[in-house]
């Protein structure tokens, strides 16, 4: 396998961008990511993208960012896998070249939520249509099936979920291009609507137009560059799980997420003690606890009283999410997963300014699709 | 949905007719072509008891348009006798009532209508067991 490297990032602001369309959105960012690396040359490109079909109403969307990017004829790849679409763009464009078959690859995501369809049936797609959607349960609604089952079983709290959201909105107020650049408070979390007893309004991650978008290299070419310190991608890997939650006989654990840790640190060589700052995806609060606890960061049913610590805030032993998260930086579904690997590049850059970790080395990204049946993980390391 | 995807559920909307895998016993609902347990590709026939106990439930606040009139309304995993679970509304309850294990049984309801369809949906929904 040949190395690969990122050389390039862009994202737009996250938010309802009333003024752009979903093409527009995807082609800010990779306009923004072909700068950043300052490589004229583009072998292939991925689009990540839950729903464009139920949003906006447009598919064949590679075909459609290629044309409006400019790079028509080169072979642009639409991926979908729910709300993991950004993931698993960035790990095709990671095994086209670590493969040997491309040279430089764009891998963009992007989502176009707020124009005006109804994003909670569309969300509904990414969980079963016919044996849980059928029935009117909604996708918060999922995550409150496992928030109760965690509460049961671990005694996990409404107020320990609060916290998950203060930490997000804290570092999202740091983030030029969070969706919502503003702290919250614990008691604010608890008197939110109620959405999907237990989770509330702030439990939740927002509905979001935004689009993010990485270069990747050979290390062939990414070691000609001089531009940006070296950011090698040292693991990229993928895991499955059951499609419908109930067929989980432990609702509380995140099977796929479980795996793709393992298969990413047996890659990188590494363990999760090694890791300096970590996005996780945080489209609900409880999801950040069950990912932490699937990853290892915490023993089952422990992830709450260590974020309690402090020791996942900005300044603590290990930062989870410095952008803001899905949870403050905003969620547009099929960009999430892109942003991870653009914020802890921007980290590993040590370019991530009010909200840099210091002396970050290796960095971890978690990106899942539907109540976990799909998930990526990635590991990056920057130049000693 | 059409009438033509609503008419292939009913078997196990209405019925709760599931397959019984011949290879290791494990029960599919709705029924597969392959078994995740053992990997056989023969299954029988078989319907699942009504009867079970509640895992896990929401309030639903904020729902889909299909069902936004009928918000709040409670949507549970059971556990029916035997291990199989489902995804389902659980009707007719206070939610201060509800407990994990509460014992549960499945009836039949309304589900929603789809006017785009034209089609009253059917289907199973808990109730509490208040013997």
């Amino acid at each position: 396998m040949i190395d690969v490297f990122i050389i390039g990032t862009g994202m737009t602001p996250f938010g309802e961008l009333w003024d752009r369309s979903l093409r527009d959105l995807y082609v800010e960012a990779a306009l923004a990511a072909i700068d950043d690396a300052a490589v004229d040359r583009l072998d292939s490109m991925y689009v990540g993208c839950m729903t464009s079909g139920l949003f906006v109403g447009q598919e064949h969307i590679g075909a459609l960012m290629a044309d409006y990017l400019g790079r028509a004829p080169i072979p642009a790849t639409r991926v979908e896998s729910a709300c993991a679409s950004g993931g698993i763009a960035v790990r095709q464009a990671y095994l086209e070249i670590a493969s040997g078959a491309s040279e430089v690859v764009l891998a963009g995501g992007v989502e176009k939520m707020n124009d005006g369809a109804d994003v909670t049936a569309a969300l509904a797609a990414a969980s079963d249509q016919e044996y849980e959607a059928y029935q009117g349960i909604t996708f918060p609604g999922l995550y409150a099936l496992i928030a109760r089952a965690h509460m049961h079983r671990y005694g996990t709290t409404s107020e320990q979920l609060a916290r998950v959201a203060v930490k997000n909105h804290r570092h999202g107020a740091l983030n030029p291009k969070a969706q919502f650049q503003y702290e919250i408070t614990i008691d604010q979390v608890l008197n939110s609507t109620q959405v999907a007893d237990p989770l509330r309004l702030l439990d939740c991650s927002p509905v979001t137009d935004g689009a993010a978008a990485v270069i990747l290299a050979s290390a062939e070419v990414a070691g000609k560059l001089k531009g940006h310190p070296a950011v090698k991608i040292t693991a990229s890997a993928q895991a499955s799980d059951t499609f419908a939650l109930h067929n989980r006989q432990d609702l509380t654990h995140l099977g796929a997420v479980q795996r793709a840790g393992e298969l990413a640190f047996v890659q990188a060589g590494r363990t999760m003690e090694d890791i300096d700052v970590v996005e996780l995806h945080d489209c609900f609060t409880i999801a950040e606890l069950c990912a932490m606890e699937a990853l290892g960061i915490a023993e089952p049913g422990k992830a709450a009283a260590l974020v309690e610590t402090g020791e996942t805030t900005l300044g603590g032993r290990l930062p989870i999410n410095t952008s803001g998260g899905l949870k403050a930086k905003g969620h547009p579904v099929g960009a999430s997963g892109v942003a991870q690997i653009v914020e802890l590049t921007t980290q590993l850059r040590g370019t991530a300014g009010k909200r840099q970790v210091e002396g970050a080395r290796l960095a971890l990204a978690q990106n899942m699709g539907g109540t976990g049946a799909s998930c990526t993980v990635h590991i990056l390391e920057g130049a000693a | 949905m059409k009438s033509a995807q609503y008419i292939r559920e009913v078997p196990q909307r209405y019925r709760l007719e599931a397959g019984k895998c011949t290879g290791c016993g494990k029960l599919h609902f709705p029924p597969r072509l392959v078994c995740d347990g053992c990997g056989s590709r023969e299954f029988k026939a078989a319907t699942l008891p009504r009867q079970g106990t509640l895992v896990t439930w929401t309030v639903i606040h904020a729902a889909p348009p299909q069902f936004s009139l009928e918000t709040p309304y409670v949507v549970g995993i059971v556990e029916l006798d035997g291990g199989v679970r489902l995804t389902c509304q659980v009707a007719d309850c206070d939610p201060e009532e509800l407990a994990v294990d509460a014992p549960v049984e499945l009836v039949f309801r309304r589900i929603k209508e789809d006017n785009a369809a034209d089609i009253i949906q059917y289907g199973y929904k808990a109730v509490l067991r208040r013997e």
